[in-house]
């Protein structure tokens, strides 16, 4: 018994001393195994009178379960202390960069068409679409400039042999949708546009956007709602703003946009940014449309400039280039 | 249109400061583009009289003059003017005067001689451009007398950025009315008095044009002096609008069109034969113009003529041979009416733009020309002396436009303004036009002023309401009107979904112009149904874009040679081609439109190019280059999107030039080519000056944006087994080939066939390759054992043996 107690003893402090898992292991084989100290005194039972067996036994199972708490818990801190080894291994920079994160981008002038394009689809606009290269009658005479219109002067036109055009402007969308159809109509058209000029502040292609809202109310009064809230959306921002009387041959009355602009150097100055009026009857009649009981508004804006106005751009010639250190700017 | 300030002032009260006036025509929709003060500061400075002249003693290129400039004693002045002498009258800058440039005017030591002030130019007195030498003032200006007193000043050029709609405006007087409107004021009209007849030299004129030249007027004035010089005054007021004076009699008859709005012509009278035939040119005529130029003439032509030969390109600018020269005594002065439309485009066609077409094009009051002519004469006669012949008259009325009556409905005022405005401001406004106006139940009748050609129907009118009254008080509302619900299609993908999955890919959008140049064209082979422009800007400029590769290839090579090694770029862009068919056109109410030739096909298309490293430079991959399969990549990818994958094949066969032959890939969608894929050809790639790793891939853009739409199937019930397999098969069998075989042989039970490993070399017999292939099989009813998964290994494999020549691998 005394032998026992004491090899026990012993025992418990060879557990605290063991310092790997292994060596625990050992341990716990030499105390609990097959023939390990404890299992040998528990074999030892069977040789005592029934009234011995029953308090040694007690005794054994005592000693036992000692033991086998003691290697439970030193088992516990050698675990803990190698999962802490491990973990304080396995240490990453993890300020190297990632794999495979390289992203490029979309071009800012559909940045800003895309832009433009969700305001007015909030405001329930279609977009509408037409063709690039155009006939005289869509491009021209269908928006009341007569042949040789000194109006048409203003439109630096690219012909093909065949009396053909590139669009001078995305206005013949408007005549496109509206031709065999009625109104409620509210389209927005952004795309290409041409006119065959080219130096610092003309691109010889560049991009528009057309907007015609026809109905059954529309006044000037709308219109000027709709562009200056447009505006406001745009550019997240209040802007002084005048409507300017100007003149367009498809809109009567018509009017320039300007907004108050402030420039890099601290001076403001009037920045015209887009183009419209009410939709000229003529133009309404020549798409089947009664402009009696019809009337409606169209807008037209260069994308360009919006596109330079928001982001900062000072060379129309950039959009152009394809210059990656200029398109990465915009991802 | 140009114009002094001051001269505005004259014709009409303005009771506003020059910055008032300027914003109230912009905001009235003359836009003033340009406002230039001139001779602002000029106190100090006089009228004075160089009375001598010597060698500076120290420097060639200075005189020290003495000067009368009104003050008794003359002053030393040291002058550097080339144009310095003695006689000549000239501003002074006296001591203490402030230049407009600045310059402070102090008695000073100029090499060594005092000076006492400064003679000086045009420029340096702000009031011209000219800096060639010293402002010399006529001979009659009184000595001593301030200078901006002399010349008017100080005054403002004034540039209107005038719209087509208002010729009107293109002479004072029209402006003038337009101005009294806005500021509530009066025209200082004034009666034109006629020109007292003291000869009877006359010439007779025909008219021979019909509706295109209704009216025309001359006058012989006999007898000028040929030597008259164009008063300070006149040519002050020409120089102000940006005209140079040239002679009396050319400077007279500008003046009047400036003031009026009316070109006019002079002819030196003795260089016409017979009478002044005003008619058609004939096919082939050609007249030497003034600016000595050749005019090709044809019947569109108008054309003055005398009974012998062409004087005039009627409207656009007058002829060499009969015009007034230095020798002229007797002039024929016209001044017609010419109808718009016969002198629109006449001047471009000629390749000319001048005043007389600007005007005559847009429109000018057919009631002006016997005012004008009166007052030429007036002028003229004062100016140059001379007797004035009757005026001589030529007309057609019933030809003549006549002042449209409109009527305005009340109602539709507000309709389409949005806004009331009030009876009596909308007839002050009309009557200030120069309208007149008669009051209706619903509305106005208005008769608009012969010289308002853009006032023909309701809406004209409503316009000049909201004008003169004022875009600002216009209210503000926010639309009203049905909605309709803007429906994207689900079946569609939206373009802006694609460019930013790509973007997410890493390539970058790119914007080119959508014309190319012939050669670079040649190069790649595109030479079939292009479509040229017929007035490119330039060679390279010079036909639309058959595909977007092109012009993508450029921009990467544009950014390779600025050290950018990896490029991706993309585009979308409609590309084109002849040769199409008729385009649809929707009837159109009331007329059709030409539709001469099949219009040209447009095709929405998408394009991207790649080269260099197939991922960014990176620490923890493997540097590799882009190839082949990484652009397939792209492919897969973009076709993924719309849910359709088995509608897409790729082909080895029929690759355009371009395309390397053996890494090239044609794209089908549904059988039908939609674009190509690989790499360059060799041959191209050193053309273009590209390295060799240059991948494109070129597709038609709808196909691409469509999308399927979903059809939920149940989720399988039962697991799927995996099984691998390595095979090797002739190097020419591909990957379709066998994904063909094994998916014919397996049918409904092969869920997927995915191949993990492609090796060629050691271990594989020369001219074979092993593929090594998982094959996940599902069966919808039950699980799978493994005999049924053995017996479909032995049945894929078994096909592979047959159809590819496969051997499978231990």
């Amino acid at each position: 018994m005394d032998d026992l107690d004491s090899r026990a003893a012993q025992a418990l402090a060879d557990i605290e001393k063991a310092d790997t898992l292994d060596a625990l292991d050992a341990l716990r084989v030499g105390l609990l195994g097959k023939s390990g100290i404890v299992t040998a005194a528990l074999k030892a039972l069977g040789a005592l009178s029934p009234d011995e067996r029953k308090a040694r036994g007690a005794e054994v199972n005592r000693v036992k379960d000692r033991l086998a708490d003691a290697l439970a818990a030193r088992k516990q801190v050698l675990e803990q202390a190698e999962l802490d080894r491990r973990l304080a291994s396995e240490k990453l920079d993890i300020t190297l960069p990632g794999r495979d994160g390289e992203r490029g981008g979309i071009h800012p002038i559909t940045r800003a068409l895309e832009r433009i394009s969700a305001i007015f689809s909030r405001l329930g606009y279609q977009r509408a679409d037409g063709p690039e290269i155009e006939d005289d009658w869509h491009n021209f005479e269908a928006l009341n400039f007569p042949p040789h219109h000194p109006a048409r002067a203003m439109h630096d036109t690219f012909y093909f042999g065949d009396g053909r055009l590139l669009r001078t402007h995305t206005s013949p969308v408007q005549v496109r949708s509206m031709q065999g159809r009625q109104p409620p109509i509210r389209i927005i058209a952004p795309g290409k546009v041409y006119r065959s000029d080219s130096d610092q502040t003309h691109s010889p292609m560049f991009h528009q956007i057309e907007g015609l809202l026809v109905d059954e109310t529309s006044s000037f009064a709308d219109l000027k709602g709709t562009l200056a809230e447009f505006i406001r959306a745009f550019f997240e921002r209040d802007f002084d703003m005048r409507f300017r009387p100007s003149y367009f041959p498809f809109t009567e009355p018509s009017a320039e946009v300007d907004i108050r602009w402030d420039a890099e150097d601290g001076s403001t100055r009037w920045l015209e940014v887009l183009g419209c009026g009410m939709v000229h009857p003529n133009v309404l009649k020549n798409c089947g449309i009664d402009p009696e009981r019809y009337t409606g508004f169209a807008f037209g804006l260069g994308v360009e400039r919006f596109a330079m106005l928001r982001y900062g751009v000072s060379d129309l010639r950039a959009f152009f280039e394809n210059d990656l250190r200029f398109l990465k700017q915009f991802a | 249109m140009k114009f002094s300030e001051n001269w505005l002032r004259e014709l009409v009260e303005i009771d506003a400061d020059r910055a008032v006036l300027a914003h109230a025509l912009t905001m009235a929709g003359l836009e003033v583009e340009e406002l230039t003060p001139l001779g602002e500061g000029l106190d100090g400075v006089v009228v004075a009289e160089i009375i001598g002249a010597e060698k500076h003693p120290e420097a060639d290129r200075l005189q020290v003059c003495k000067v009368d400039a009104g003050q008794g004693e003359p002053l030393q002045i040291v002058c550097g003017a080339p144009n310095a002498r003695v006689g000549i009258k000239v501003p002074l800058a006296t001591v203490g005067a402030t230049l407009p440039g600045g310059i402070n005017i102090k008695a000073a030591k100029l090499r060594g001689v005092e000076s006492f002030g400064m003679l000086c130019s045009a420029k340096e007195l702000g009031i011209d451009a000219d800096a060639s030498g010293l402002l010399e003032l006529p001979a009659d200006a009184p000595v001593g007398q301030p200078l901006a007193a002399y010349l008017g000043l100080p005054d403002a050029s004034i540039e209107l950025k005038l719209t087509p709609n208002r010729p009107d405006c293109l002479g004072l007087f029209g402006l003038a009315h337009d101005v009294a409107a806005l500021f509530g004021s009066h025209v200082k009209t004034g009666e034109q008095v006629a020109a007292p007849v003291s000869s009877e030299a006359r010439r007779g004129i025909r008219l021979e044009a019909g509706v295109d030249a209704p009216r025309y007027l001359g006058r012989i004035v006999e007898g000028i002096d040929p030597k008259a010089r164009t008063p300070l005054w006149l040519a002050e007021r020409l120089r102000r609008a940006g005209l140079r004076p040239i002679s009396a009699v050319v400077d007279i008859t500008n003046y009047v069109m400036l003031e009026l709005g009316q070109p006019l012509h002079a002819f030196d009278n003795t260089k016409l034969n017979g009478d002044i035939v005003v008619r058609h040119a004939r096919a082939g005529e050609t007249l030497k113009l003034l600016d000595g130029s050749e005019a090709k003439l044809d019947e569109g032509f108008l054309l003055i003529a005398d009974e012998q030969n062409g004087l005039a390109v009627a409207g656009v600018m007058g002829g060499f041979d009969s015009r007034v020269t230095d020798d002229t005594h007797d002039v024929f002065l016209e001044a017609a009416h010419f109808a718009p439309a016969a002198i629109m485009g006449r001047a471009r066609k000629l390749g000319m733009h001048t005043d007389a077409s600007h005007r005559f094009e847009r429109g000018v009051d057919p009631a002006l020309p016997r005012r004008a002519l009166e007052r030429a004469t007036e002028l003229l006669l004062s100016i140059a002396g001379g007797k004035a012949g009757p005026v001589l008259v030529a007309e057609n009325l019933a030809d003549l436009p006549k002042p449209a009556t409109v009527t305005l409905r009340r109602a539709r005022l507000k309709r389409v303004l949005g806004v009331d405005v009030a009876d009596a401001e909308v007839a002050r406004i009309f009557t200030a036009l120069g309208m007149q106006v008669v009051p209706q139940a619903d509305g106005w009748q208005v008769t608009a002023p012969s010289s308002r050609f853009d006032i023909e129907r309701e809406e004209d009118l409503i316009e000049e309401v909201a004008r003169i009254h004022g875009y600002d008080n216009i209210p503000t509302h926010t639309p009203a009107g049905a909605l309709t619900l803007a429906v994207e299609p689900e079946g569609r993908l939206n373009e802006l979904a694609v460019r930013e999955q790509l973007a997410a890919r890493g390539y970058y959008e790119a914007v080119n112009l959508a014309f190319v140049g012939n050669d670079l064209l040649q190069r790649w082979g595109m030479t079939e149904q292009l479509v040229p422009l017929a007035n490119p800007l330039s060679a390279d400029l010079a036909v639309m874009r058959p595909s977007l590769l092109p012009g993508l290839i450029v921009a990467l090579s544009h950014n390779r040679a600025r050290q950018q090694e990896r490029v991706r770029l993309f585009e979308l862009g409609r590309v084109f081609g002849s040769g199409g068919s008729l385009r649809e056109e929707p009837a159109i109410h009331g007329r059709t439109p030409q539709q001469a030739a099949p219009a040209p096909v447009e095709t929405p298309s998408l394009a991207l190019v790649a080269c260099g490293t197939a991922h960014a430079e990176q620490w923890g991959e493997v540097a590799r280059t882009l190839d082949f399969h990484d652009l397939k990549g792209d492919l897969d990818a973009l076709i993924a999107w719309g849910g359709e994958p088995q509608r897409w094949a790729v082909h080895a066969d029929d690759l355009p030039a371009w395309l390397h032959p053996g890494r090239g890939a044609r794209v089908t969608r549904d059988g039908v080519t939609v674009g190509y894929l690989g790499a360059l050809h060799p041959q191209l790639a050193k053309a273009l000056d590209l390295g060799a790793d240059v991948h494109v891939l070129e597709l038609e853009l709808e196909p691409v944006l469509g999308r399927r739409l979903p059809k939920a199937q149940p989720v399988p019930r039962f697991p799927s087994v995996r099984r691998d397999i390595a095979v090797d098969v002739p190097e020419e069998v591909s990957w379709s080939q066998i994904e063909q075989a094994v998916r014919q042989a397996l049918g409904g039970q092969l869920k997927e066939l995915r191949l993990f490993d492609r090796y060629s070399g050691k271990g594989v017999e020369a001219g074979r390759k092993s593929l090594a292939m998982g094959l996940i099989l599902q069966d919808a009813s039950r699980t799978l054992t493994d005999d049924d998964a053995d017996r479909n290994i032995r049945e894929a494999v078994a096909a592979l043996e047959t159809a590819c020549k496969a051997r499978l691998r231990g």
